[in-house]
């Protein structure tokens, strides 16, 4: 028997294996997605982030069911159930839309699935209170589902993809829908309910954000590839590619040429004449002409010269933070964001010459 | 003085009310002289004495139309027994509507299904084809039946030609008939409301029973169904209720023995020259309908279906 396989020693428990998906035939196919591979452990919140139209919806719909890939294996602890009906698969989706179903009562919605897979009746009336009681929904169980507002419906669809314990729970971008406020809690109880649970949650969202304070780890997709799969901390501080450094956060590009790379880090001499040391991603090996990313807030403004000189070109205050933009000598920008303090007076106005500190562990080099 | 603009209100009230009135007259005169008067003539004619050359004689009332109807009286020793011969084709009547409701339902439902989950433009095209039958008139498209299941027409001809038969089969003339040709001509009537409702089927639920390991029989049966439910009544409606009156299809392909309703009633204005016994033969068949449909409607909206979602 095969070892199974790991991530960061856990136990998988599903695996997408070398998946492409195609559309449509001829002239009109749409590669949707483009050699995929992904592992994905048990109990853990994994995020599949990426605008529209990259994939990860498609993505989501092969590992519940609902789409058949044109090849490659999808594996659900080690059995590979590419050719199943979503009907025999024990993973549940939340819909975007919900999809509730309006000719029955909340209760009669969360005990679908529990009905549809036998269980007796005593025992379905058992999870589906204790599921309402884990929602907080005991009051509307016998509503009707256009009787409640959006974010009931949301827990109603929680709710009744819970109920069936799957192994993995699929959520297609739930909290869309919602406005901030509700967002913001339902992230939370999101987070909540995995953890009470301990079921392994795929959620799909478009929401850089979302995707940072939700996950354990985020696979960060565009054009039917995955770029790179982290920790929010690594796609957010070490991104691999620019359209993950681009598509999370703000990011300042410096253009260099490396001079020599040394235990996972590279000597850099910047465009602009400074030299520093920048990480790289595993696997690669920089050479040559680079770009390097550097986050707004890894960098440090000071007076007199440092690792970057420019011009102040704007100061924007935010309350908690302050944004400096500045034009460095080669003529690109750079920003710098400084968090304030009350007392703390920046030591220069707009038009002043400033240096830039980048620091040792602030620089990435992206792939090309 | 105060008082004038009160009583301008008043008046300019009664002029809209009169106005209203006025614009919805034609309507209510083509009803009342089209549809409720005919009403209180045939409940007239049921409760009068017949005429012997057809007809009624007017103001001589009588219960015989309406004891025809169940009861018969034999014409040597007047002993009373049940119409056995009204009662059976009241029987027959309801039986093969229920027959032809239940096969178009059979028949229409997929076809509504397929139609609905063609993509957009294409449903158009195939709606319009459904509909296409209805240029051509009952009667022509009847008597085209009759030609396709005839002894010697298309059906018969191709099985001998196949070797499947020896002899042709015996269907035109049959009940049989009467219910191929039914089904044939209401056929479009259960398809279209059927897809009507189908058409604004979230099939984003479909998939959400699948998901919540619904296999197809259960997707159907607890998912589309009762969404649909709406669609099914109104297409059970629209076939039951004129298959149960139907007159040219019993008359043509069944030919003069299987007499349904619609034939038995025809045959009393006619040849029977029984006036109120045809009179109370309509009534009661409104009647059969009415009770039908109450309590079709009754139970389909207690299970709570609503078409929206």
């Amino acid at each position: 028997m095969p070892e199974p396989l790991r991530v960061n020693e856990r136990r998988v428990a599903v695996e997408a294996r070398n998946i492409s998906k195609v559309f449509g035939t001829g002239e009109h196919a749409l590669r949707a997605l483009d050699d995929v591979s992904v592992g994905i452990a048990e109990n853990e919140f994994f995020t599949l982030l990426g605008p529209s139209g990259c994939g990860k919806t498609t993505l989501l719909r092969l590992i519940a069911g609902f789409e058949f890939p044109t090849s490659g294996a999808i594996l659900l602890g080690g059995e590979d159930i590419a050719t199943l009906p979503p009907y025999k698969r024990p993973v549940n989706t939340v819909f975007q839309s919900y999809a509730l179903f309006p000719h029955l009562t909340v209760a009669q919605n969360v005990s679908f699935g529990l009905e549809m897979l036998g269980k007796p009746r005593g025992e379905i009336e058992a999870r589906v209170a204790e599921m309402l009681k884990l929602m907080r929904m005991e009051q509307l169980a016998n509503r009707r589902t256009d009787q409640i507002s959006g974010g009931q419906a949301q827990r109603v669809a929680l709710a009744r993809a819970l109920a069936p314990a799957p192994k993995v729970l699929l959520l297609d971008e739930p909290l869309s829908a919602l406005d901030y406020k509700l967002r913001k809690e339902m992230q939370l109880e999101l987070k909540r309910m995995q953890a009470e649970t301990g079921i392994t949650f795929i959620f799909v969202t478009h929401d850089q954000e979302e995707a940072l304070t939700m996950s354990d780890r985020v696979a960060v997709m565009s054009a039917g590839k995955i770029l790179q799969v982290g920790s929010p901390r690594d796609i957010y501080d070490r991104p691999a590619e620019r359209f993950v450094a681009d598509f999370i956060g703000e990011t300042n590009y410096l253009a260099g040429t490396v001079q020599g790379v040394d235990g996972g880090r590279a000597e850099v001499l910047l465009k602009t004449g400074g030299r520093i040391s920048a990480s790289y991603s595993e696997g690669m090996t920089p050479s040559g002409e680079v770009t390097l990313v550097v986050r707004p807030e890894h960098a440090r403004a000071v007076e007199g010269a440092a690792d970057l000189s420019g011009a102040v070109e704007d100061i924007v205050y935010f309350g908690t933070d302050t944004h400096i933009h500045t034009r460095l000598d080669d003529g690109s920008a750079f920003t710098v964001r400084q968090q304030n303090s009350r007392n703390a007076v920046l030591p220069f106005a707009r038009g002043d010459r400033i240096g830039i500190v980048v620091g040792d562990d602030a620089a990435q080099v992206l792939r090309d | 003085m105060a008082r004038e603009p009160e009583l301008a209100a008043r008046q300019a009230h009664r002029a809209e009310i009169r106005s209203r009135w006025l614009l919805s007259a034609p309507a209510l005169i083509i009803i009342f002289v089209a549809a409720v008067g005919p009403l209180f003539v045939m409940l007239a004619y049921s409760v009068m004495v017949r005429g012997d050359y057809g007809d009624v004689r007017f103001g001589e009332f009588s219960s015989e139309g309406w004891f025809n109807v169940f009861f018969q009286r034999d014409i040597f020793d007047d002993t009373i027994t049940y119409a056995d011969a009204h009662l059976s084709i009241f029987w027959r009547s309801i039986r093969l509507s229920l027959i032809t409701t239940v096969s178009t339902l059979i028949l229409g439902f997929p076809t509504a299904y397929f139609i609905a989950t063609r993509p957009r433009h294409t449903r158009e095209v195939w709606v319009f084809l459904i509909t296409i039958p209805f240029w051509t008139n009952l009667l022509i498209r009847t008597f085209a039946m009759q030609e396709v299941i005839r002894n010697e027409g298309v059906v018969n001809t191709l099985l001998q030609a196949l070797g499947v038969i020896d002899q042709p089969i015996q269907i035109l003339y049959t009940d049989w008939a009467i219910l191929f040709g039914m089904v044939y001509v209401y056929l479009p009537l259960m398809v279209l409301p059927l897809y009507a409702s189908m058409e604004r089927l979230d099939f984003r639920l479909v998939e959400a029973g699948y998901d919540l390991y619904a296999g197809r029989f259960a997707v159907l049966r607890r998912i589309i169904l009762p969404l649909v439910k709406p669609g099914l009544v109104a297409g059970s409606i629209l076939v039951f209720i004129p298959s149960l009156g139907a007159y040219v299809t019993p008359r043509v392909l069944g030919g003069g023995k299987n007499m349904m309703l619609g034939n038995l009633i025809e045959l009393q204005f006619g040849a029977g020259r029984n006036w109120p016994l045809g009179a109370a033969l309509s009534i009661t068949l409104m009647v059969i309908v009415m009770v039908a449909l109450l309590f079709y409607v009754r139970n389909a909206s207690r299970s709570g279906a609503t078409g929206h979602g």
